[in-house]
């Protein structure tokens, strides 16, 4: 009974990093989905975006070891690979923000709102009078 | 499989056993903390209390990188998530307002999408191997050549860097251009321009455009830029041996202009930072960086082969890092500055309260 238990134990901590990272992108899926705002959905779509730079980050830890920058004392690196794909992904991700929010100042200065219900009734509106 | 299996205890075992057991524990407090944080934001109805628990959010997913051994991700992610994504969205609200409306969709059809997605997801990560095991196929196709070779074949100690600057060159080239691309977009949706310019069209309200004076912010501001600026560079040029690099110095040094932009007005700052010149210098990052790739190929190397940039390889490489670094701290930090300035010139011509001709304006 209690080798079962530790396996469960010890199976569910091997995969504790992996379920966090999969309510985290739900949670920011969600967000994307159920709201109206779009400002709302961009931070949804970054909180979806950092759980998948988590679940990388996470596959590249290796148990004891230490930050992959040569040192005397180290005996195990993590894996330096997932760290730069990451790396470059965050700075891209924030270029992807900047562009995002400029169109949504752009809309909301072409239908003076950002909510998305407000913005779709306006352009069925536009589309019946022509 | 049955590698992992049999690997896995001689592995662990070598391990000093109270060292892995606090690295699980600061993860796993971290992660809930993330957790607690993700629900509010969905629960909460105000834009401002969820872009600051945003900022939160990126600052505690950078602890979790520190804890996870990924050191540059952690100072990019601090830097960048939330620094700069921070500061844009808070611009956003100037124009946007502050508060969302209560959402009139019934929120059931969206959980039950979510969970199916999840649960499938959760039924993947079933056969996925377990986290931290050293025998994981992840760490042992390229990983293991970056890991031993990289110190001798490329001579700097931050094996993140060589992999980035070198081994993947060309990914990170794509990375800057992206980031170059990006500024392209929003200068082509939104444009910087000088506040005083819309005042002059508006006789009746000299005085809306003129920012109070902040004395006190503006003296603190003036003697923290030089540090920032400082800690820019040594982050930029130190990047080969601790964390750092070139992405990460162009978001710092963009957060120097920016708080000078905060306190002193888009006026002053656009006379310190011309627009021309940081148009200039974003495209003068990328150019650098391609050019280092057509100066290696001219020398008889392929492109971005620092080899042959010096009689030495390793000098070569030495070389090679550090101009095409000092090409992606260019472009990051002209990018996101320009980007800041045309979020503002948004934000003031609100402010100003500009009648806008070119575009039928419907509810402002």
């Amino acid at each position: 009974m209690d080798s079962i238990f530790t396996d469960i134990l010890a199976g569910a901590l091997g995969r504790y990093n992996y379920w966090v990272v999969i309510v985290l992108m739900m949670a920011g899926f969600y967000v994307v989905i159920a709201s109206t705002n779009l400002v709302k959905k961009i931070v949804g779509l970054n909180i979806f975006q950092t759980s998948v730079f988590i679940m990388y980050i996470s596959i590249g830890k290796i148990s004891g070891g230490t930050a992959p920058i040569v040192w005397a004392n180290a005996e195990l690196y993590s894996n330096p690979l997932p760290h730069v794909l990451i790396l470059t992904a965050i700075v891209v991700g924030v270029a992807t923000t900047a562009l995002g929010l400029s169109l949504i100042m752009r809309i909301k200065h072409a239908y003076g709102s950002v909510e998305e219900d407000e913005i779709l009734a306006l352009s069925q509106a536009e589309d019946e009078d022509e | 499989m049955l590698l992992c299996e049999q690997q896995t205890p001689r592995g662990l075992n070598q391990l000093p056993r109270k060292k892995t057991e606090m690295e699980l524990a600061v993860n796993i407090t971290l992660l809930l903390m993330l957790c607690a944080t993700v629900f509010a934001v969905v629960k909460l109805q105000s834009l401002f209390a969820i872009v600051m628990l945003f900022g939160i959010y990126s600052l505690l997913s950078a602890m979790i990188f520190v804890a996870l051994d990924a050191v540059d991700v952690a100072f990019t992610e601090a830097a960048v998530g939330a620094g700069i994504s921070t500061v844009l969205m808070l611009a956003t609200l100037v124009t946007t307002g502050r508060w969302k409306k209560k959402p009139e969709r019934s929120g059931l059809l969206p959980l039950f999408v979510v969970t199916i997605t999840g649960a499938a997801l959760v039924w993947g990560t079933l056969d996925m191997p377990e986290y931290g095991n050293p025998a994981n196929p992840a760490h042992h196709h390229v990983a293991d050549r970056y890991i031993a070779e990289s110190p001798t074949e490329i001579g700097i100690p931050n094996m993140v860097t060589s992999v980035l600057a070198s081994y993947r060159g060309f990914d990170t080239l794509g990375e800057v251009i992206v980031v170059f691309t990006a500024l392209v977009g929003v200068l082509s949706l939104l444009q910087v321009r000088r506040p005083r310019t819309f005042a002059r069209k508006q006789d009746n309200r000299p005085d809306t455009h003129r920012r109070r004076p902040y004395p006190v912010l503006q003296v603190v501001a003036l003697i923290m830029m030089p540090f920032i600026i400082v800690f820019a560079l040594y982050v930029q040029f130190h990047g080969d041996f601790g964390p750092g690099g070139g992405f990460q110095a162009g978001v710092i040094f963009a957060v120097a202009f920016i708080l000078y932009t905060l306190t002193y007005g888009l006026d002053d700052s656009l006379a310190l930072t011309p627009l021309p010149a940081l148009k200039i210098l974003a495209a003068g990052g990328v150019i650098i960086y391609g050019g280092t790739g057509v100066v290696s190929m001219l020398l008889g190397g392929n492109f971005l082969d620092y080899n042959v940039l010096a009689a030495n390889p390793v000098s070569g490489q030495h070389i090679g890092i550090i101009v095409i670094e000092l090409g992606v701290g260019i472009t990051v930090a002209s990018v996101l500055i320009t980007v800041f300035y045309a979020f503002v010139t948004r934000a003031e011509r609100n402010r100003a309260g500009e009648k806008q001709v070119d575009l039928p304006n419907k509810a402002d």
